[in-house]
């Protein structure tokens, strides 16, 4: 395996590292008002993503760089071509960043309040708008020769990418649910089981559309299928799971389907980066959107020592807070 | 105004903005991790209590240099696509690492420490703050790395077919001379502006609030004006050195730190000048004489090349343009840099006296300005910085592509336009509130004794715990 396949590959896992785990931080920060009726109880959910989402976080700030030092066309092409969804993106992960932090360093209603609603945009923002990006990149945009984008805002707002967009979405609120039964006692428990039974087949159905017509339609890959294939088994698993209150297994599902549905939308998009759908020439490919073999080699270097031990402390932190969460009044 | 106006204006904006914030959290950190190691020495709960103050001022502004951070790497892509393109070969690879070794390793254990209280043996929920603060320190030095080959580009070769630069030598980008000095420099700055914060925090309460825990204040206070003034000692003398490499290899930055037109040997540098309003001929000057030629090289005989003179040369080298930097801007803000830093290091030293013995700092002039003494380190950096972009101006690789020739093509006026007002108006409100937070923090003085925090209790109910949502 050369060293382009091989940085797509690792590239391909950062993201399913960040969507399996900012996927759920960004539920409960959709769900928190839902779930949590008052104060106590949005204090113990965003207690169950305080240690670790800024952690989280991180798998997409090391995804763009690593985009950046291996594939410097394809980070140049997709940050400047999705202009305005990643303007969006950045200032709902500023605003949601400093609320989570903010909320509790006040005890007055009205700034809890306003808070509250800045982490709820700041959550559904980015869950959506990563899923109409990504089903874009897959689809393919209209790119010029010289691999610049060439189209405007409404050609990334086409039926594709919103469904993309929606399932993404949807299934990150399911994961987020489903963390929350894994993390929780008593009430707010409950609440959040009954809410990935009530909701769930409502996301998985929307992520087996997106599926079905991404490798039936956008494209076609044999292997890219078995994994859809897999992916659409584990969602299903995962409801199963939730309604026997299995919630381990319930949540391995969510993030089998996600992590799966992610390395599925790679493998399909494979050689290519990003296709075009104007001119063939503007394509993006892993060999013309890659850095020079020396810098490759240098990052598989510090990515093969350095990877292994971001998992094993990360891993850790998840194992020192594993204990269920309950309210204290 | 064109789309390569407005993404300058936002780059220097949002980067300007990002750099109040960076600095606290990496001085701060160590300086929290102090406190805690203290604690953990002695057993004595005044440092405690110290760190859980201290930490809270500390996350409180940690969450906004994190999220304004986020915004610095996409920046690039989306208003710089085409200097992405350019460099990402060689600058791509310590902004991987960046996030790769530091940031992971900061978050992570930030969290840790932050929940960790009580879920970790003693020593080590006391090793995750110094960890944490190591990703901090480590994320500057990546950083530092990959804006030190834009200031002088070492490590690589021109690939003749794409005409751009390609990685060869990764050791040499990160012992590039200019990273090495510029390290050091910029992270003495950030010691003086988080020892500044513990000296206006706690000379406040010692002079304007005394009684409350006046013993805890005041060692703060010593402690503060100390890291305030060895770190203007090292950063005068970092600033030496990195002076000289400047001449070296920038020259036309040096020149035009002194709006130096004609080479002079001895050269002197102004404290002051008045010049016409397009800064090329002085009306009014006060000159030490020597001491630019000294700056420069360590001689002070010794010729230092003039703008005009530059300009030649680099005509004849890169083709016909302009390569001289805006000589007021260069000329200003590296004396504002300077006089502020200094005026820090001084007013640390006059806190320092005026507590010898035992005595409570009392002249109302110097506990004023200790009160608005983190303003001063701020003031510096941000003149430091706006002086060694400005200055490489119209370079944004010096000597390899111009900046007008890096900003994205395919992005309009109008979506540069709205993200720039975007990021202003947000950045705008987020400062108002985040200062009204931490004057709040601060002023609450430090937490009772004991308890310990809590990760499950809300932050006013245990007021000021270093203890989360």
């Amino acid at each position: 395996m050369d060293l382009t396949t091989f940085w797509f590959g690792a590239i391909a896992f950062l993201f399913v590292g960040y969507f399996v785990l900012e996927g759920f931080d960004f539920g409960v920060g959709v769900l928190m008002r839902t779930f949590g009726r008052d104060d106590a109880e949005r204090r113990l959910l965003l207690g169950t993503i305080g240690p670790v989402w800024d952690g989280n976080e991180v798998w997409l700030i090391t995804g763009a760089g690593a985009m950046f030092a291996a594939f410097p066309h394809w980070y140049a092409t997709v940050f400047s071509g999705f202009y305005l969804p990643m303007l969006l993106i950045l200032l709902a992960l500023i605003v949601r960043g400093v609320a989570i932090e903010f909320r509790g360093k006040r005890a007055d209603r009205a700034w809890r309040g306003r808070w509250d609603l800045a982490i709820l945009v700041g959550s559904v923002l980015p869950a959506l708008l990563w899923g109409l990006v990504f089903a874009n990149i897959v689809r393919g945009v209209p790119l010029a020769a010289d691999h610049d984008y060439a189209g405007g805002l409404v050609d990334l707002l086409n039926p594709f990418a919103l469904l993309g967009a929606a399932a993404f979405g949807a299934v990150f609120v399911l994961h987020g649910a489903v963390f929350v039964a894994l993390k929780t006692t008593g009430e707010v428990r409950d609440r959040a089981n009954a809410l990935a039974a009530r909701f769930g087949p409502v996301a998985v159905a929307l992520l087996l559309g997106f599926l079905a017509w991404m490798l039936g339609d956008v494209r076609r890959d044999p292997v890219a299928v078995a994994l859809g294939i897999g992916a659409a088994v584990a969602a299903v698993a995962a409801l199963v799971a939730n309604r026997r209150r299995r919630e381990g297994w319930a949540f391995a599902g969510t993030a089998a389907a996600i992590g799966l549905t992610v390395i599925a939308l790679f493998t399909a998009l494979y050689p290519a980066v990003l296709p075009s759908t104007t001119d063939p020439a503007g394509t993006l490919t892993v060999a013309n959107a890659a850095a020079s073999p020396y810098p490759l080699k240098v990052m598989t270097v510090v990515a093969g020592v350095f990877l292994p031990l971001v998992l094993l402390y990360q891993g850790w932190t998840y194992w020192v807070f594993r204990r269920r969460l309950s309210v204290t009044r | 105004m064109d789309a390569l106006d407005v993404a300058r204006w936002q780059f220097g904006v949002t980067t300007v903005y990002h750099f109040l914030f960076v600095p606290l959290t990496i001085g701060l950190g160590p300086l929290v991790a102090t406190f805690q190691t203290l604690w953990h020495r002695t057993g004595n709960p005044r440092y405690l209590r110290l760190t859980h103050f201290y930490g809270k001022l500390f996350l409180i502004n940690f969450a906004m240099g994190v999220v304004t951070g986020i915004v610095q790497e996409f920046q690039f892509g989306m208003n710089w696509s085409d200097y992405s393109r350019y460099v990402g070969d060689v600058f791509g690879a310590p902004l991987a690492m960046e996030a790769l070794l530091a940031f992971f390793l900061e978050s992570t254990f930030l969290g840790l420490w932050i929940f960790g209280w009580k879920k970790l043996p003693r020593r080590i929920h006391l090793a995750t703050i110094w960890t944490a603060a190591l990703g901090s320190v480590l994320s500057m030095f990546f950083i530092l790395a990959a804006n030190s080959w834009m200031q002088n580009p070492v490590g690589y070769r021109m690939n003749p077919d794409t005409g751009r630069p390609e990685l060869t030598d990764i050791w040499a980008v990160l012992t590039n001379k200019v990273a090495l000095i510029t390290f050091p420099h910029t992270l003495a700055a950030a010691f003086m502006v988080a020892g500044a914060l513990l000296v206006a925090v706690s000379i406040w309460h010692v002079a304007r609030r005394p009684g409350q825990d006046t013993a805890e204040h005041r060692f703060a206070l010593r402690f503060g004006a100390w890291v305030t003034l060895v770190a203007t000692a090292a950063i005068v003398f970092t600033g030496d050195i990195q002076g000289k490499i400047m001449t070296e290899v920038q020259p036309m930055k040096m020149a035009a730190a002194e709006a130096l037109y004609r080479t002079e040997a001895p050269a002197s540098f102004s404290a002051f000048t008045i010049g016409t309003l397009d800064g090329s001929r002085e009306v009014f000057a006060i000159k030490l004489p020597y001491l630019l030629s000294f700056l420069a090289t360590g001689n002070p005989t010794a010729s230092v090349q003039g703008i005009d003179d530059l300009q030649t040369q680099y005509a004849a080298q890169y083709g016909p343009g302009n390569y001289a930097p805006i000589v007021p801007v260069t000329y200003w803000s590296f004396r504002v840099m300077v006089g502020l830093g200094i005026a820090a290091g001084a007013i640390a030293l006059l806190v320092l006296w005026s507590q010898r013995r035992g005595r409570t700092p009392s002249n109302r002039w110097l506990v004023r300005a200790g009160l608005v003494l983190p303003l001063l380190p701020l003031g510096a950096s941000t003149a430091g910085w706006l002086f060694t972009e400005m200055g490489r101006q119209p370079w944004i690789v010096f000597g390899e592509l111009l900046t007008r020739n890096g900003v994205s093509r395919s992005v309009s006026l109008t979506e540069v336009l709205t993200s720039f007002l975007a990021f202003t108006l947000i950045y705008a409100l987020l400062a108002v509130i985040e200062g009204r937070l931490l004057f709040r923090y601060a002023r609450a003085g430090l937490p009772p004794d004991e308890p310990e925090p809590d990760e499950s209790a809300g932050d006013e109910d245990v007021p000021a715990l270093a203890g989360a949502y």
